[in-house]
């Protein structure tokens, strides 16, 4: 049973956050410098690349996202130290800064003037001394409330709702009065079932701040929306589980925030929370855009629950996959790492699968691999709100 | 054996949470709040993961599930039958 004294072994950080990964990454600023991030992590094993397609004629507020995101990454706890490669020294400098900010290790690199050989040649070196250093961090006994844990859900089905997801709220429900930082979102798959949130919101501040956000979410969607949003909402994965409606879909979403814990304040996406408690990150519903967006706001670990079966993963933030629909546990096991199909067969309490879960969670943050590590899932994925200039 | 569960009494659908669920065959479901059982005849073959209408549905009317609204019905629906994209709407977008 998890309780205030509940401890885990983690990498406390340069500015007092606590991992419990200890890479070292080779981020690029932009789609043009993946290949030669990726050549550094192939010459310097044990570091990671983390190659996406975006960051050139971004601008305003996509732009921002964009640099919050990388900073967000490179500033997690998870990561030990960063090398950034850039396409050209400006934009590149402000991401070494921004993560500089955490007192971590971080070093960046133009391309521009020198080339991919010698970027790659210089880049490696620091790549280095950095994997050297980090090899010799070690891990410290932390207390629970060090650990912040995010959620969001995939490939739902039915027994998302009545099972694998309800097992994440009574987990959050667990965690909340230990002072923990959690993180939920996935704004379109509130449809439905917003006024039920309004009742768990700290403040009527707090409920007017996500009402504004799922507002202007749901005036994006009715701009651009055709029948049954094409059936991305429900999916046309969701609709084979089973899941008919996104008010549906919505409130089998809701239950991972259990019934007890209070939603403190609300965040932008990949903004970092300020203190412990409950948080909504205003974000996409799409599984690998939300679950970067959580890592990039600081997250150390992610609950995934999934019916139908997600195979997600995160570069740099272990994904937990819970699943309470048998045929998935039969037919995709080794995508799950805690099985709750035992509570559709009641041989199991919602009490035992929420202790499963934390169980499976604090073996994680002592260094477990999760399901998704061990299968190389690096799904990084970048939130655009608009097109290039 | 329960081969469906109900989130609350009252709720018009359950979710059928086994294989093999046939046409003519006597279900039983769990309602988990308040914990009780119910049975129903299935008029239709239900793939696991989809719902079962526990009540006869007219067009237009809203079907319940978590106590709360998930829909509205597009196409008659007997108490037995299969519940899903054919028969039940979303009321936004």
């Amino acid at each position: 049973m998890i309780s205030k004294k509940t401890k885990f072994w983690g990498y406390r950080r340069e500015n007092g956050r606590v991992g419990v990964r200890n890479h070292v990454i080779i981020l690029p600023v932009d789609d043009l410098s993946n290949a030669a991030c990726e050549a550094v992590a192939h010459n310097i094993k044990g570091t990671l690349a983390i190659p996406h397609p975006y960051g050139r004629l971004q601008f305003g507020a996509d732009l921002d996202l964009h640099f919050r995101t990388l900073i967000g990454t490179g500033s997690n706890p998870n990561v030990a130290a960063v090398v950034v490669i850039g396409i050209e020294g400006g934009w590149t400098q402000k991401v070494v800064d921004g993560i500089a900010k955490t007192g971590k290790p971080v070093v960046g690199f133009g391309i521009e003037g020198h080339g991919d050989h010698e970027t790659i040649k210089r880049a490696s070196a620091a790549a280095k001394k950095f994997l050297q250093a980090a090899s010799e961090i070690h891990r410290v006994e932390c207390p629970i409330s060090d650990l912040w844990i995010s959620t969001k859900c995939g490939e739902s089905d039915t027994t998302s709702g009545c099972g694998a997801n309800p097992t994440v709220g009574n987990a959050f429900d667990k965690l909340y009065p230990l002072k923990t930082t959690l993180l939920f979102g996935e704004t379109s798959e509130i449809t439905g079932g917003e006024k039920l949130l309004e009742a768990r919101c700290r403040s009527p501040k707090v409920w007017k701040d996500f009402m504004a956000m799922f507002d202007r979410y749901q005036a994006m969607i009715e701009r651009h929306k055709t029948s049954d949003l094409s059936d991305s909402q429900p999916t046309k994965g969701n609709i084979a589980g089973g899941l008919t409606t996104i008010e549906e879909k919505a409130l089998g979403n809701i239950q991972k925030i259990g019934r007890k814990c209070i939603i403190d304040g609300v965040l932008d996406k990949a903004e970092a929370p300020t203190s412990p408690g409950l948080w909504f990150m205003d974000s996409s519903s799409a599984a690998a855009e939300m679950v970067t967006l959580c890592a990039a706001a600081g997250y150390a670990v992610h609950f995934f629950p999934t019916g139908q079966g997600n195979v997600i993963g995160n570069p740099i933030l272990p994904v937990i996959k819970i699943c309470a629909n048998p045929k998935t546990v039969r037919l995709m096991s080794e995508h799950v790492d805690v099985d709750t199909s035992g509570l559709l067969r009641r041989e199991m309490t919602m009490d035992d699968a929420g202790d499963a879960l934390l169980d499976c969670m604090l073996r994680t943050a002592n260094g477990r691999l999760t399901a998704a590590e061990a299968l190389g899932h690096r799904e990084f994925v970048l939130t655009r709100l608009y097109e290039s200039a | 054996m329960i081969h469906f569960v109900v989130h609350e009494k009252g709720d018009g659908v359950g979710v059928v949470v086994v294989e093999g669920c046939a046409k003519g065959s006597k279900a039983t479901g769990w309602i988990m709040d308040p914990d009780s059982t119910v049975r129903v005849e299935l008029k239709n073959d239900i793939p696991i993961g989809h719902k079962v209408a526990l009540k006869d549905f007219k067009v237009g009317e809203t079907v319940i599930k978590y106590g709360v609204d998930i829909g509205k019905v597009v196409a008659p629906i007997k108490k037995g039958e299969h519940l899903h994209v054919h028969n039940v709407k979303t009321k936004r977008w």
